[in-house]
């Protein structure tokens, strides 16, 4: 049957009358040829004929596809239901808008970050270079595993098997000069192969090359979109122009395009590496390795390569004469190859996927909520239902006109909700949780529209079949026989309302415990002594000194004590200090192993690896970092490269049983370096996060004779300032601040200026996070589960009604009768509270990772969630039973 | 069948075509004349026939049918399945006058 032929059918219509009359015409003409009178002939010719339009109908059918026919007219009508109940679409819509809109929301943001590929060619043949070093001991308090060293990458580059091509990179910082202002900038130094591995074409220019790459050569720089932007107006002729970098000339060769990040590195110059080859030792675990799989390869095969070539590399390098290769066999060093996807996404892949899971048990209970409010209509339509039927109505066509229905909200919801889910975007896009990889990509796709249609569909029919089935049975005398009567209903009516609200209290359950975890979560982290305190009145701010603007490392020292003593004198400011980095500032750390005087060591055996901080006098006063035992650092010691170290109170512990016991020790990195005296021991700081574990740290000081290995004079040239005072973050302070830094010297620049405050919120971030995204939703699933209750409480107060009257007139009383209600309310909540906490104790094992200082069966979670679930479902079902119990005995009898 | 029959002298309008049939079957076949336009419907549905507009004899507008290349196969094949039924039917019935 064709469409043409369905909508020509009219004129098909018209054309049969036309024939029709045309046959009873010639058949009267020959009745009255007969000599019939003229009436009466052409009465005989109709009735010769027979039923005209039961002939035209039958025609029209065979033109029409009944089933569309009849669909534009179901619409028509649920349209007009709709329309004419405006309480009851608004809060349908409402309730599936907001679900819809949520998970919208949600699933655009997974979509995005988790599942959409990463915008490089081919993006699923990169990958990163992870390995780790289970034998080293002290490396696990390093997230990123044990990084590549220059070494390890010639020697992967040039031995792999496996790799098309691979590079490795370090993302830094360096000043800018000769522009505007000085200007500290985001960089990322990268050897040959980096760009190549990714794929991404330059906008204007070139790549750097491999010429660019020769220690001793022309230095060159690549741009950002964003910087080529706001420092040149996107002007294309810089390409072949010079910038001074660190006060070093450097040439422009490219540009690169708009929205290219390196991996998860925002930037603003691109570098070259340039590793002098002669001068590379083992050791220098720095940089990120970044790889593109030749076609084909798994990343097993890829491990098992790399594998291989730890050997290779310990054979081909050396740490310098009289020390052994081999050492590194101790460590263990493993391959750990993973996509380049995962790296970018990090851990936020967990907490992604528990919000859309919650998101989604919203959208559970919203369906539940609307299911209801569907059956209550049903309910109070089965009148029509049942006249309908007995004229003739098929009970797939009242079926299908109530799923029409259903899916009619489902959709215009789901429209309403792509709506909300698109001004939610933007909002979470300007919020920008910092912690939200691949936020700039975060947009609505085709993926998510048809996730969103499919979602209103399913809803659509999901809430409207149980009604359906129900009521469209064959119970016309029933319901015409009871029509009109109000007696009580049986149990078994409610019975699925019932259940609907069962689920829903259960649901309702599960999301507010996890919700609840995580609030706990949260306060277990607040309690947490982070290793500094007030940190809203601490101001920090990163500035260096390159070689090339001061090249004596005591001059450095000292322009960094005329900074501190100029911060100092600055009005409200209590104390300041610096430090080669602040706690959770995630810079690249130094670490290396350290030998004290009073042990023996095996040899052949690494000790554990220590995190090395370098750290001004006055930085742990300043930082509110107590001091164990012992004291600070003093400038004196530092100018005189007087031999010691503080320790962090867990070192101390570790080598000497009590902090005390450690001060006096002596230790050393190496063994050409002189011992150095312990002269304090440091209060534990969590310096990887809140979450993570206080790492063991020895504080050195800023100047050492043998700061990057033996007798080499060196200083800490990028330090992060430390400004207590009660005025830190305002506008004026940190003009202050900014002037003192200038005062001393006009080309130092000054970045990362915030207070400690955001510091900390940022590692607190992920679990605020979840925390929000949870609380929504445990209470939007409170707020519909609290209606649901309500909503069944009182239909069952209104169907109840004259025996309600009846029970007044035999002389109950008026609280028994609120009691009665209020008991189905609670009996219904109960169950769904049991129900719930079974569910709530598997499933929130999935949480595990989220938490923090809590079991995922944290009792006062258990026990204060279902309280407050009760005494709401007591409040839900009070309201509608104080209506029952003023019911007037008189008036509910006589409405019969 | 009958209708494709009485088609083949030539096109007619419903009308002829109902009188046709009821005359040729010596008035055995009584049809209710309605009947006759959904079938013709069918038939013309199937492209076994063809319609146009023409004048009937007495000047009345009317919808000429007229058979089709289709049709007059149709009719030839059902015709003969018509013709082998009937001998096989009268053959059950009367086997001794054989």
């Amino acid at each position: 049957m064709g469409l043409g032929r369905f909508f020509r059918r009219a004129k098909w219509d018209r054309e049969r009358l036309e024939e029709i009359e045309s046959h009873v015409q010639i058949e009267t003409d020959e009745n009255i040829a007969r000599g019939m009178p003229h009436g009466e002939a052409r009465a005989a010719a109709r009735r010769k004929l027979g039923n005209s339009t039961l002939i035209r109908e039958e025609i029209y059918t065979m033109n029409t596809i009944a089933f569309l026919d009849t669909l534009a007219r179901d619409l028509r009508y649920g349209l007009r239901m709709l329309r004419h109940n405006p309480v009851f679409t608004a809060a349908a819509l409402l309730t599936i808008a907001i679900g819809i809109g949520a998970n919208t929301a949600v699933f655009s943001v997974v979509n995005s970050v988790l599942l959409k590929p990463l915008p490089y060619p081919k993006s699923e043949q990169l990958v990163s270079l992870r390995q780790v070093a289970p034998g080293a001991a002290g490396l696990a308090s390093f997230a990123d595993g044990l990084l590549l060293s220059p070494s390890m990458y010639f020697t992967y580059a040039e031995h792999n098997r496996t790799f098309q091509t691979l590079g490795v990179w370090t993302n830094g910082s360096a000043n800018v000069t000769g522009l505007a202002e000085p200007e500290q900038v985001r960089t990322v130094a990268v050897s040959d192969g980096v760009l190549q591995v990714l794929g991404v074409p330059p906008v204007a220019g070139r790549w750097l090359s491999a010429a660019d790459q020769a220690p001793r050569g022309r230095e060159t720089v690549m741009l950002s979109y964003g910087y080529w932007q706001r420092r040149f107006g996107g002007d294309r002729s810089v390409i072949g122009r010079n910038i001074s970098v660190d006060s070093r000339p450097r040439e422009i060769v490219g540009v690169m395009p708009q929205g290219f990040r390196l991996v998860n590195a925002e930037f603003d110059l691109i570098v070259p590496l340039a590793f002098d080859r002669g001068k590379l030792i083992l050791a220098g675990f720095g940089f990120q390795g970044i790889a593109r799989l030749k076609p084909g390869v798994a990343i097993a095969q890829a491990n098992a390569d790399m594998q291989r070539m730890v050997s290779v590399w310990m054979d081909s390098w050396s740490n310098g004469p009289g020390t052994d290769p081999r050492i590194y066999e101790t460590w263990k060093i493993t391959p750990a190859i993973r996509p380049l996807k995962q790296e970018v996404v990090g851990n936020v892949n967990d907490v992604l996927w528990v919000v859309m899971a919650t998101i989604g048990l919203v959208m559970l209970i919203a369906c539940a909520n609307v299911t209801n409010l569907l059956l209550v209509r049903a309910e109070a339509r089965q009148q029509e239902f049942a006249v309908r039927a007995a004229l003739g109505a098929g009970r797939g066509r009242i079926v299908r006109e109530l799923l029409l229905e259903s899916s009619l909200i489902g959709l215009m919801g789901g429209v309403l909700g792509l709506g909300l889910a698109h001004e939610g975007l933007r909002l979470l896009v300007a919020i920008g949780p910092a912690n939200l990889p691949r936020l700039s990509e975060i947009s609505m796709d085709a993926w998510t529209l048809g996730f969103t249609l499919a979602l209103s569909l399913v809803s659509g029919l999901l809430f409207g079949l149980i009604p359906a089935l129900k009521y469209a049975g064959p119970r016309i005398a029933i319901v015409l026989r009871s029509a009109g009567r109000t007696s009580s209903v049986s149990r078994e009516r409610h019975r699925a309302r019932n259940v609907l609200v069962v689920a829903q209290v259960a649901l309702a359950l599960v999301l507010m415990v996890s919700a609840g975890l995580m609030i706990r979560t949260f306060q277990a982290l607040r309690t947490v002594e982070p290793g500094f305190t007030q940190a809203e009145h601490l101001q920090t701010m990163r500035s260096s000194i390159p070689e090339s603007l001061i090249a004596k490392p005591e001059q450095v020292i000292r322009t960094q004590n005329s900074i501190l003593e100029r911060l100092a004198v600055i009005p409200g400011v209590s104390s300041v200090g610096f430090a080669s980095e602040m706690p959770m500032e995630g810079f690249g750390s130094m670490w290396d192993c350290i030998f004290a005087e009073d042990k023996t060591y095996p040899a052949n055996e690494i000790p554990p690896l220590r995190f090395f901080k370098y750290v001004s006098p006055e930085f742990f006063h300043a930082a509110g970092t107590r001091i164990v035992a012992g004291r600070e650092i003093t400038w004196t010691e530092i100018y005189g490269l007087r031999p010691v170290v503080m320790l962090s109170e867990n070192l101390a512990r570790e080598l000497w049983g009590t902090p005390s016991a450690a001060v006096g020790k002596r230790i050393r990195e190496f063994p050409s370096m002189p011992w150095s005296e312990v002269i304090g021991v440091i209060q534990d700081v969590r310096e990887n996060g809140v979450q993570e574990r206080a790492p063991e740290i020895v504080y050195w000081p800023p100047m050492m004779n043998n700061l990057f290995g033996p007798s080499s004079l060196g200083a800490i040239r990028t330090v992060t300032f430390v400004v207590r005072s009660d005025r830190a973050g305002t506008e004026s302070f940190l003009n202050q601040v900014q002037q003192a830094v200038w005062s001393v010297n006009s080309n130092l620049p000054v970045a990362s200026v915030r207070t400690m405050q955001e510091v900390y919120g940022e590692s607190l971030a992920r679990t605020s996070f979840t925390l929000v995204m949870l609380g929504i939703a445990g209470g939007m699933a409170l707020v519909l589960g609290i209606i649901g209750i309500y909503g069944v409480i009182s239909y069952a107060v209104s169907q109840r009604t004259r025996e309600i009257g009846i029970r007044l007139a035999l002389g109950a009383q008026q609280s028994e009768l609120r009691r009665m209600f209020v008991r189905y309310g609670l009996v219904l909540a109960g169950i769904g509270v049991v129900v719930g906490l079974g569910a709530a104790v598997v499933l929130m094992r999935l949480m595990k990772s989220l938490l923090f200082g809590i079991s995922p069966l944290d009792p006062l979670t258990y026990a204060a969630v279902p309280l407050i679930l009760v005494m709401a479902a007591v409040l839900a079902s009070y309201l509608p039973a104080r209506r029952a119990s003023a019911v007037d005995p008189v008036e509910a009898l006589k409405a019969e | 069948m009958l209708v494709l029959q009485t088609l083949v002298l030539g096109p007619a309008h419903g009308h002829t075509i109902a009188h046709a049939i009821e005359h040729g079957s010596e008035e055995v076949l009584q049809i209710e004349h309605g009947s006759l336009y959904p079938a013709l419907h069918r038939l013309e549905d199937r492209g076994w026939i063809a319609s146009f507009w023409g004048t009937s004899d007495n000047n009345r507008k009317a919808r000429y049918y007229r058979l089709t290349q289709a049709g007059r196969k149709q009719l030839i094949a059902q015709t003969t399945r018509w013709d082998q039924m009937v001998r096989a039917i009268g053959r059950i019935l009367k086997p001794a006058s054989e």
